[in-house]
C-alpha cells in the first residue's frame, strides 16, 4: 500500500545540555514507532542504537542548550551536515532551566554542585540553539508533545510544511472543554502567555500551566503577572513576588519575555 | 425535529401547564425513552458545564454560582433547585459545532471519502470521529441567552440560503430537541435583560420552555410547549392546566430576575463601535488583554474556525480537521507577509466591532446574547460592558502618528500596520 521512496530520509538526533527526556519522547512513540523506524533511516540516534553514520543528514532533532565551548563546535558541525534542523523541548529552544545560571554567578552554582570544581569547563551562559546556528522549526515543551513530534516528522518526511501553533494554551484548554482553573479555582496559571501545542496537559488534571511550553505569540506577561498577584478573592492567584518570580523563571527562564518578567519580580 | 420553530399551534395546550411528580426526571426519562441523548448542565471541575446527562441527579441540585470578572465560583446549598445558575462554562456550540470535527479523509488515489460528516475510513489520522447520521439529543435546560446564540448561530450556520451554511451543524440541529429553562437567578456577570433575550424564555426557539419555581422545600416545573414536538413531549408526562398563582409566581420571579441584574452594554453598541475604530481606549483595552482568545471560545456565538490537514506517516491518507480559532491569533489574520491585526488592541477591536457592530451588517443581529461569559472568563476580566461604555466617551481620538505602542514583551517595536489601533 505504501507508495516506495526512492530512500528513506536519514535522521539524526542529538543531545547537548538536557536531561534527554525530549529525545525519549521519541522512543515513546510506542504505536508508531516501528512506522516512524520504517519511514527514516536513524543514522545517529545514541538513546536507541550505538551504530552510528556520518553525515549528512536530512533531519537532525537536536535536543539541549548550549553551556560548553565545546559543544559549541559540535553543533556547528551538525549544522552543516544537516538539510533541516529542528530543536527539540524547553533547553534547545530557550536554554531550560540551567539558563537560570545565565541570570547568576555561574561559579557559584559550580561550586555549589561539583566536589572538584578545577574539573568543570563550562561557559558562564546556557544559551538556546538558535542563539548559534540558524534553526527550521522548534519543538516547545519540557518534555516535547510527541504528537507534535510526530506531526513534524510526517511532515518533514512528506515534504510538507508543518503547522506549529503560536497562540496561547488557553485556546487547547478551551477546545478541550477544560474548566479554566485560574478563573474557577484561582490557580496560577501561565496559560495566557504559553504557546499551545501540549493538548492542554496540565489543565486537564486541574493544575495551572507551568509555561514549558514557553512564550507565545502576542503575549502580556505584565498583565498576567499583575493578574497573578491579585488576591484569589478578586480573581487572581494570590501570589507573591517572588513566586511570581518563580513561574517565569521555570523550564524557559531565559526566553525573551519571560526572562524580563520575573526579573521585574526580582 | 421542529426545534428553532416557533410555535404553529393546534396541537399541545394553549398555557404554561404544571408538571405532576418529578416533571424533570419525567421529563427526561421521556426523551431518554425516544433514544435522545441528553445534554444539560452538571458539575465539574469547580463549575457547571454542559455534559450527557445520565439520570436527573447529574443536574446541580442545590448548586449556585458566583460570577463575576474574570471569577467563578460555586457554592452549595442544601436547596431543591436544578437551576438555580446562569450560564454554564460552555455555550451549545460545542455540541452544534464541535471544537474538533474532521471534515474528510483522503486516500491515496482518490478521494474516497470527502465532504462533511462523511466516514473517514478505517485508519485515517482522523481525531475526532465525523458524523455521518448525528445521534439524536435534547439539549435540556437552555438558558434564554443560550437560546439567543442559538438563534444566531442557526441564522449563520443553519441557513440554506447564505454561502455559509454547515450542512454538519444544520443535520446536528435538526435532530436537536431544546428544553429550555427560564433563568431566575443570573450572575453579575448577566445582562441579558439589556439585550433582550432573557432572563425569561421567550415565544419561540424552544420545544419545551420551563419555568423552576420553589414550594416549600421542593421545586416544582411549569412548562410550556413551543413545536408540535414539544407538545407531544409534555402529552407523555403527567400535567394539569397551570393555576393563576403559578403563572403569577412564574411572572414575578422574570421580573426580579431582570431587577437583579447589575449589567448593561450602553445603548446602541453598533453606533459606537461604528464611531471608535480610532478611539484611544483601545490601546487601554491592549494593555490588559492577555490576547489569549478565550472571550471568543466561551462566547456562544463565536463561529470561526480554521481547515488544518495532516497527513499520514506513509503517506497514504491525508485527514482534514476543522478546530475552532480565534481572531486573537496571529495567524487568524495571517495573509501574504505577515498577520494583518498584530497587536492586541488590534485583535480586541476587531473582535468586539465585529461582534456588536459589524455582525448586524452581515447577519442582522447583534452577536452578541448578554450571557456575560466573556467578562467572567477573561482571565483577567476584561468586560464588554465596561468596554463599550468607556468607547461610547468623546474622548479626543488620536491622530496617526507617533511610534507604534512598543510591546511589553521587550521585543523589537514591531512595524506598524494599517490596521493598528492608534498609539497611546
Amino acid at each position: 500500500m505504501a507508495t516506495p521512496t526512492p530512500r528513506r530520509p536519514r535522521l539524526a538526533v542529538w543531545k547537548f545540555a538536557s536531561c534527554d527526556g525530549c529525545q525519549l519522547s521519541l522512543l515513546d512513540c510506542e504505536d508508531e514507532l516501528l512506522a516512524v523506524a520504517g519511514a527514516v533511516e536513524i543514522a545517529y540516534f545514541l538513546e536507541a542504537t550505538r551504530a552510528t553514520a556520518p553525515g549528512p543528514y536530512d533531519v537532525s532533532l537536536v535536543e539541549g542548550s548550549i553551556t560548553t565551548a565545546h559543544d559549541l563546535r559540535r553543533l556547528k558541525t551538525i549544522r552543516r551536515r544537516s538539510k533541516v534542523l529542528v530543536t527539540i523541548g524547553a533547553c534547545a529552544t530557550s536554554g531550560g532551566i540551567q539558563a537560570l545560571k545565565s541570570m547568576a554567578d555561574a561559579g557559584d552554582y559550580v561550586r555549589a554542585v561539583y566536589a572538584h570544581p578545577a574539573f568543570i569547563r563550562t561557559l558562564d551562559t546556557s544559551t538556546p540553539i538558535a542563539d548559534h546556528v540558524p534553526v527550521d522549526y522548534e519543538l516547545r515543551g519540557c518534555p516535547i508533545d510527541r504528537g507534535q513530534l510526530l506531526h513534524v516528522l510526517t511532515a518533514l518526511i512528506q515534504g510538507r510544511q508543518p503547522r506549529l501553533p503560536n497562540y496561547a494554551a488557553c485556546v487547547e484548554c478551551k477546545r478541550a472543554g477544560v474548566v479554566c482553573v485560574m478563573v474557577a479555582k484561582g490557580e496560577p496559571c501561565l496559560g495566557p502567555v504559553t504557546q499551545a501545542g501540549c493538548g492542554a496537559l496540565c489543565p486537564r488534571v486541574g493544575r495551572g500551566c507551568y509555561g514549558c511550553f514557553g512564550p507565545a505569540e502576542g503575549m502580556n506577561t505584565a498583565a498576567l503577572a499583575a493578574h497573578l498577584q491579585t488576591s484569589r478573592d478578586h480573581g487572581g492567584a494570590g501570589l507573591d513576588s517572588a513566586e511570581t518570580r518563580h513561574r517565569f523563571h521555570l523550564f524557559n527562564a531565559n526566553a525573551p519575555g519571560f526572562r524580563e518578567e520575573g526579573q521585574r519580580h526580582g | 425535529m421542529g426545534a428553532g420553530q416557533p410555535n404553529s399551534g393546534g396541537s399541545g395546550e394553549p398555557g404554561p401547564v404544571r408538571l405532576l411528580g418529578d416533571g424533570v426526571a419525567a421529563l427526561m426519562a421521556v426523551l431518554r425513552a425516544a433514544g435522545r441523548e441528553v445534554i444539560g448542565p452538571t458539575v465539574r471541575d469547580g463549575a457547571i458545564v454542559l455534559r450527557p446527562l445520565k439520570r436527573p441527579d447529574d443536574l446541580p441540585r442545590g448548586w449556585h454560582d458566583r460570577q463575576e470578572a474574570g471569577l467563578y465560583r460555586l457554592d452549595w446549598e442544601d436547596r431543591p433547585t436544578r437551576f438555580a445558575h446562569a450560564a454554564p462554562a460552555q455555550g451549545w456550540k460545542r455540541v452544534l459545532h464541535p471544537p474538533e470535527a474532521c471534515v474528510g479523509t483522503a486516500y491515496r488515489g482518490g478521494i474516497a471519502s470527502s465532504a462533511e460528516g462523511a466516514d473517514a475510513g478505517p485508519d485515517g489520522p482522523c481525531w475526532a470521529a465525523p458524523e455521518a447520521s448525528p445521534p439524536l439529543r435534547a439539549f435540556f435546560g437552555v438558558r434564554p441567552c443560550d437560546l439567543a446564540a442559538l438563534s444566531v448561530l442557526d441564522g449563520i450556520l443553519a441557513n440554506p440560503a447564505a454561502g455559509y451554511h454547515d450542512p454538519a451543524y444544520a443535520r446536528r440541529r435538526r435532530d436537536t430537541l431544546v428544553v429550555a429553562a427560564d433563568c431566575a437567578s443570573p450572575a453579575a456577570t448577566c445582562f441579558c435583560a439589556g439585550m433582550g433575550t432573557g432572563p425569561g424564555v421567550g415565544d419561540s426557539g424552544f420545544d419545551v420552555a420551563l419555568t423552576e419555581l420553589v414550594e416549600g422545600d421542593a421545586a416544582v416545573y411549569l412548562a410550556r410547549a413551543g413545536s408540535p414536538a414539544g407538545a407531544a413531549l409534555l402529552e407523555a408526562v403527567e400535567h394539569r392546566p397551570a393555576s393563576d398563582a403559578e403563572r403569577a409566581a412564574a411572572t414575578d420571579q422574570t421580573v426580579r430576575a431582570t431587577k437583579a441584574q447589575t449589567r448593561a452594554l450602553p445603548a446602541d453598541p453598533r453606533a459606537i463601535l461604528a464611531r471608535a475604530t480610532e478611539h484611544r481606549h483601545w490601546a487601554d483595552v491592549a494593555a490588559r488583554c492577555l490576547a489569549c482568545g478565550t472571550c471568543t471560545l466561551a462566547c456562544p456565538t463565536c463561529f470561526c474556525a480554521t481547515v488544518e490537514d495532516a497527513t499520514s506517516l506513509d503517506g497514504v491518507t491525508a485527514a482534514r480537521t476543522r478546530r475552532w480559532s480565534s481572531c486573537f491569533t496571529e495567524a487568524f489574520s495571517y495573509i501574504h507577509g505577515g498577520a494583518v491585526r498584530g497587536t492586541r488592541g488590534a485583535r480586541y477591536r476587531q473582535w468586539i466591532t465585529h461582534k456588536l457592530s459589524a455582525w448586524y451588517d452581515q447577519f442582522g443581529t447583534s452577536g452578541c446574547v448578554g450571557c456575560g461569559r466573556c467578562v467572567t472568563w477573561c482571565p483577567v476580566g476584561i468586560d464588554i460592558t465596561a468596554e463599550v461604555a468607556a468607547l461610547s466617551e468623546t474622548r479626543p481620538s488620536h491622530r496617526r502618528r507617533g511610534p507604534a505602542r512598543r510591546p511589553v514583551d521587550g521585543s523589537a517595536t514591531p512595524r506598524r500596520r494599517k490596521d493598528d489601533p492608534p498609539a497611546p
